[in-house]
């Protein structure tokens, strides 16, 4: 009886933080069907919202814009960022632990603080394509999640494979494409995902090393004023919440299923 | 000869040069000059009583949407990691997915939700509901991943010793899942100190904090020189903060979680 009591206050809590956490953003996606413009006010279903949205070219382009810097950034970073940190694994400890370092401060610094000193640094060189400034600025902030993601299972990997794959006629090149990369995979793909969220959710440091060229984050700021079209609300957490559940759905399945393989081992014991 | 390893970060090492440390020397140029050389002018200007008290202004903010994240997370993590592992697995992605969705709309649906139905827009309390909202999972996941690895041994141990649930509670569960409530407190207290935006969307201008501060300087006034100054300060108030949290955590670890009362 006091059990069940328990279960039943614990579940409420939970369900009433959950509602917190989701609430308005389902209350912004109901009301995108909704015929009156204000909300609380249900006057019947309508798609409207959704044919306006792919008619504003200030929405549609912000998406594309999001779309593919957060594709080019992501994938330039896992890149930059896992020969980085091939490198940097591969250091005197001395000059890798000044690097890593240096490496975090993109992720130490405020948003607001890299923001504004990529800002100062495009003022200075006088780079002045908006596009270019957003790419630059996403992979910079994206490098170090890349790098921080790759050098732990390249700790839990062995060197000797490299050294083996060169004994064997590898160049390094192949050495590394061929052995190092397979093995240190898991890394880069989460570090991949990790960086492209990223990118798709950026605000504050597009907002203030950008120039122009809005991304949807920005085109949200400037027209909060005047009210934004609810059927955004949509099409951005559709697709990222999908994203995120297949892949924690994925790691929890995984991860069961390893539990089960060590308790049938435990049990055969 | 074989071609070192290390060259394969070199042209991370150029990227990073470029874009990572001239852009933080440009701001201590801009915050350390003016127009006739070196000086401490504009940091002297940046740390004006109207200024400091906005920065306290920030911190107070701050204070409360990591009080307040900490006592409606940590139940969360808590009761979360009680449940049945696959359960809690699942569930907790729930409660960890809103970190990655973007928060400049989850704001505004708050926007949205508060003027409709309430009268608290534009007030400082909606100001404070806006980040309690966007930080509470910075404060569950970390206290939630260090709850999942607490030893049960220790809470039947203490059971068998005589101490009742509250008991429990307090001597070994709290201080053992010390350090995720110290790397809770770091990841919700210094983003919201630095948080840009949540106060405009949210405060209606009426509630101004540094970030807003530091955006007027650049965006509005254009004074170059007065911003980089007040960027250099909040940052050297955020490093401090970290070293102050990272010794606080030391300390926890040290001691193995015991006698922190």
């Amino acid at each position: 009886m006091v059990n069940r009591l328990k279960k039943f206050f614990s579940g409420t809590y939970l369900g009433l933080i959950l509602v917190f956490l989701y609430a308005p953003i389902l209350i912004l996606i109901v009301y995108s069907f909704n015929q009156s413009k204000t909300l609380g006010n249900w006057t019947g279903f309508t798609f409207d919202w959704y044919t306006q949205l792919f008619r504003t070219p200030e929405i549609t382009d912000a998406l594309v814009v999001t779309l593919s810097v957060a594709a080019i950034s992501s994938i330039v970073a896992t890149v930059l960022g896992t020969l980085a940190a091939i490198g940097l694994h591969a250091m005197k400890r001395r000059d890798r632990m000044l690097l890593e370092n240096i490496s975090q401060l993109p992720m130490v610094n405020p948003d607001l603080v890299t923001g504004i000193s990529l800002m100062l640094l495009f003022l200075f060189v006088g780079l002045r394509n908006g596009y270019a400034r957003l790419l630059i600025a996403h992979i910079t902030f994206n490098l170090p999640y890349v790098i921080f993601s790759v050098l732990p299972k390249l700790r839990q990997s062995s060197d000797l494979l490299y050294e083996a794959a060169l004994d064997l006629g590898c160049t390094p090149l192949q050495a590394i494409k061929k052995v190092v990369i397979p093995d240190i995979m898991p890394g880069i793909v989460s570090g991949l995902i990790m960086a492209f969220t990223l990118s798709l959710d950026d605000f504050v440091i597009s907002f203030f090393a950008g120039n122009g060229v809005d991304n949807l984050s920005m085109y949200i700021y400037a027209t909060a004023r005047r009210g934004v079209n609810p059927a955004l609300s949509t099409i951005i957490f559709v697709p990222v919440v999908t994203l995120l559940l297949i892949v924690n759905l994925k790691s929890i399945r995984e991860e069961r299923n390893a539990e089960l393989q060590s308790k049938k081992v435990g049990m055969k014991r | 000869m074989r071609m070192r390893r290390s060259v394969f970060a070199y042209p991370y090492v150029v990227w990073m040069a470029v874009f990572i440390l001239t852009p933080m020397l440009l701001i201590l140029y801009y915050a350390f000059s003016n127009d006739s050389g070196a000086t401490l002018e504009n940091i002297v200007q940046a740390a004006s009583w109207d200024n400091l008290r906005v920065l306290a202004d920030s911190v107070r903010f701050a204070l409360y949407t990591t009080l307040l994240c900490l006592l409606l997370g940590f139940p969360v993590a808590y009761l979360l990691s009680q449940m049945k592992k696959t359960t809690a697995g699942l569930l907790s992605v729930f409660f960890i997915v809103p970190m990655w969705m973007n928060f400049l709309l989850r704001t505004y649906a708050w926007k949205v939700l508060l003027s409709a139905f309430t009268k608290i827009l534009y007030t400082e309390s909606a100001v404070l509901l806006g980040m309690v909202y966007n930080f509470l999972p910075f404060m569950i996941l970390p206290i939630y991943t260090t709850l999942i690895k607490l030893d049960k041994s220790y809470i039947e141990a203490a059971a068998d010793l005589g101490a009742n649930p509250t008991k429990t509670f307090l001597k070994v569960i709290l201080p053992l899942s010390m350090p995720g409530i110290i790397s809770g407190i770091t990841m919700v207290f210094i983003p919201s100190t630095t948080t840009f935006a949540i106060s405009q969307l949210l405060g209606g201008g009426k509630t101004m904090l540094y970030g807003d501060l530091i955006y007027m300087k650049f965006i509005t006034e254009q004074s170059w020189n007065t911003g980089s100054a007040l960027s250099i300060i909040l940052l050297a108030f955020v490093l401090v903060s970290m070293a102050f949290m990272k010794k606080a955590e030391r300390k926890t670890s040290d001691e193995g979680g015991g006698r922190l009362w």
